[in-house]
């Protein structure tokens, strides 16, 4: 048996005359952390659903292990699911939501009770064994999804945004100790999220999504360094993204200046798209550069400041340690290995400069409602 | 604001002083005073005769009830698991033949069931032998299933239509055939309606008069046709408010055992 576990080949879906994944193309390793990272409404959950069986592509297949796995239904998958809004079961307790499963498969009671008990101590419930699921906190609940799912040893664990509805300093912890869980069971983890932090830090690969297309597979280093297209530079962390022209290989020319980088493979001329990250850029003297503007804007990040500076029209975002005042004019130093050449792509253009920061700001942090669980009655029926 | 909100409460209050709680004290107060109107448990004592009345009414009510839900069921997750459009069209459906006269509907089979009805003269016509459909405990229920399905179907709808998806498909996950889904999953969580369509179905059959009068058996006698004859023809009402008090004690025992029975009846599902 070969190292993948899961292969999607050619999947298609459309709902209701719109396409919801075009032609998706992707191959998953065993005992791999995988996360689908993309916008809300993007088909990560959809992606799931078919691979837990709870929707069937229009076109293409899923192998699982080697075998297509198409009209497998889900209860016979070797998959389990820890749903987006947990779906605990209202009328069962803790223990016997956490038994479920084993009850199907018909357990003797000794072992359930073993079995479980030993999976709520795992997650940290115990104590909770008796109570009814719908006065648990949120951070409870979802141990409570997780334990259910884990405790018939499935060879994959699909996660949907498992940790959406959790604050800030839970999902920290959260993110630890479900990385932990998943070397621990030694399983595969497939992974949704919106939230690119925690897909970089949690994956072993992340599949960036846009649109029902995959936009990008990579490990988070691979991702964060070199984006293949505007839309991934600008989901995955903050970066400013320029008109360049490359000149030839290992060559670009932005604002009419050349600058060394390390690309090549492009045609001569050819347009690109350029990512400068913001924690990459040097702050020089004005009269040292040759890009030099004022700046705009300064807000205290904690670890630093994030410093708008108006370089010709562009405004370019920096991140840096020292201080700098609004209105200073300050110069800037773009060093060959932080330069990155993308290819031009239906997204060259729509992410540019931090003219309008504030609201971009805003776009990030209201992601977090989804609506895409409502459609219940068009599922498709396994 | 409090007091704005309990001044709000005021014309409730009333409402159900004057229309639940009076009229309750007042059947009390007859049941248990002859009729110069001095106390007595003459009347309370007297319904000791009438037990084998109440056994059949509350029997032929948990019948008809039982048929109601195994009819029910179904036909609720049916339209429940129907686009939004067509629900509405079937509820309404179901509703239709409630606007209609509870008098009329049971009169309707009547002029169906008789021995020459419609349908033994159908039988006649096409040279079969009539058969008895009407005056029999069979042609009470049929009555009464008919007359109140529409009441178990609604909450049973109700409760089976809010079900969320994603808790199936959770089960469906964890390994669950559709049998089992329905068992450990659906028909738990429907157990509130089920409780309710059965109150509804189950407190009216028992104490229904109508519909056993006109289709029954002549030897047949209810609880409501003995209550109503009381204070119709043997104008005794003091006995007839003794007997309605009776089959309110009798049907609260009885929901008592059924509420009973569903929380044992989740246990096992388990
Ligand atoms: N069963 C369905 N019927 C119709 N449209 C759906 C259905 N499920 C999802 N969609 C639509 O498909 C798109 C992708 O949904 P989803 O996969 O849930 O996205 P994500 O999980 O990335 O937010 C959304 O626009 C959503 O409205
Ligand atoms: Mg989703």
């Amino acid at each position: 048996m070969s190292d993948v576990i899961i292969q999607l080949e050619n999947i298609s879906v459309a709902f209701g005359g719109t396409d919801i994944l075009k032609n998706l193309n992707l191959t998953i390793k065993d005992k791999e952390f995988v996360t689908f990272l993309g916008p809300s409404g993007c088909g990560k959950t959809t992606t799931l659903r078919i691979i837990g069986g709870f929707v069937r592509p229009d076109s293409g297949a899923v192998y699982f292990d080697g075998y297509n796995i198409n009209d497998t239904p889900p209860y016979k998958r070797q998959v389990n699911t820890v749903f987006q809004r947990y779906a605990l079961f209202p009328h069962l307790n803790v223990f016997e939501n956490i038994a479920f499963g084993l009850r199907i498969k018909k357990l003797p009671e000794k072992e359930i009770k073993e079995k479980v008990m030993q999976m709520i101590e795992r997650v940290n419930l115990k104590g909770f064994a008796n109570r009814k699921t719908n006065n648990l906190s949120g951070g409870q609940q979802q141990r409570v999804a997780i334990a259910r799912a884990l405790i018939n040893n499935p060879r994959v664990l699909l996660l949907d945004e498992p940790l959406g509805a959790l604050d800030m300093k839970l999902r920290k912890d959260m993110q630890m100790e479900l990385k932990k869980i998943q070397q621990e069971s030694n399983i595969t983890f497939i992974y949704v999220t919106h939230d690119q932090e925690e897909a970089l830090s949690m994956s072993d690969r992340v599949v960036v999504m846009d649109n029902g297309i995959i936009q990008q597979i990579g490990t988070p280093q691979d991702i964060y360094n070199e984006p293949s297209n505007a839309f991934v530079a600008d989901f995955i962390g903050e970066s400013n993204i320029l008109d360049g022209i490359m000149i030839e290989d290992y060559m670009v020319s932005i604002f009419g200046q050349k600058y060394k980088c390390l690309d090549k493979g492009f045609d001569r001329y050819e347009p690109v798209d350029v990512v400068i990250r913001p924690e990459d850029i040097q702050i020089l003297d004005p009269d040292k550069s040759s890009l030099s503007g004022v700046i705009t804007n300064v807000t205290f990040k904690g670890v630093h400041y994030e410093i708008i500076v108006d370089i010709k029209g562009f405004k370019w975002m920096i991140q840096s340690t020292e201080f700098h005042r609004v209105g200073e004019w300050i110069g800037i130093a773009l060093l060959p290995d932080l330069i990155h050449v993308m290819k031009k792509s239906e997204y060259s253009g729509q992410f540019g400069d931090y003219s309008s920061y504030s609201e971009e700001y805003d776009a990030l942090s209201d992601d977090s409602e989804e609506s895409s669980d409502e459609f219940s009655e068009q599922e498709e029926e396994l | 604001m409090r007091t704005k909100t309990k001044f709000l409460a005021v014309p409730y209050l009333l409402w159900m002083t004057i229309f639940i709680i009076a009229p309750l004290l007042f059947v009390a107060y007859f049941a248990f005073t002859d009729s110069a109107g001095n106390f007595s448990f003459q009347n309370i004592i007297k319904l000791g005769d009438y037990i084998p009345v109440f056994i059949t009414s509350i029997w032929l009510g948990a019948v008809a009830a039982f048929l109601c839900l195994i009819i029910a069921y179904p036909v609720a997750y049916f339209i429940a698991n129907t686009s939004e459009k067509w629900q509405k069209f079937l509820i309404m459906l179901i509703m239709l033949p409630m606007c209609m006269s509870f008098l009329l509907r049971t009169i309707a089979w009547v002029s169906l069931l008789s021995d020459n009805g419609i349908i033994n003269n159908t039988l006649t016509a096409i040279g079969l032998s009539p058969l008895p459909l009407i005056r029999n405990n069979g042609a009470v229920i049929l009555g009464m299933v008919y007359n109140y399905l529409p009441f178990m179907i609604m909450p049973l709808y109700t409760v089976l239509v809010k079900m969320d998806s994603s808790v199936i498909n959770a089960a469906r996950d964890l390994g669950a055939n559709s049998f089992q889904v329905f068992r450990r999953v659906i028909l738990p969580m429907s157990l509130p309606g089920i409780v309710t369509g059965i109150t509804m179905v189950f407190v009216p059959a028992v104490s229904t008069f109508y519909i056993s009068r006109k289709l029954g058996n002549t030897s047949l006698t209810m609880i409501g046709d003995v209550i109503e004859s009381q204070f119709k023809t043997a104008y005794n009402p003091n006995l007839g408010a003794a007997m309605s008090l009776g089959l309110m004690v009798l049907i609260f025992i009885c929901m008592g055992i059924m509420n009973r029975f569903s929380k044992d009846e989740e246990d096992i599902l388990l």
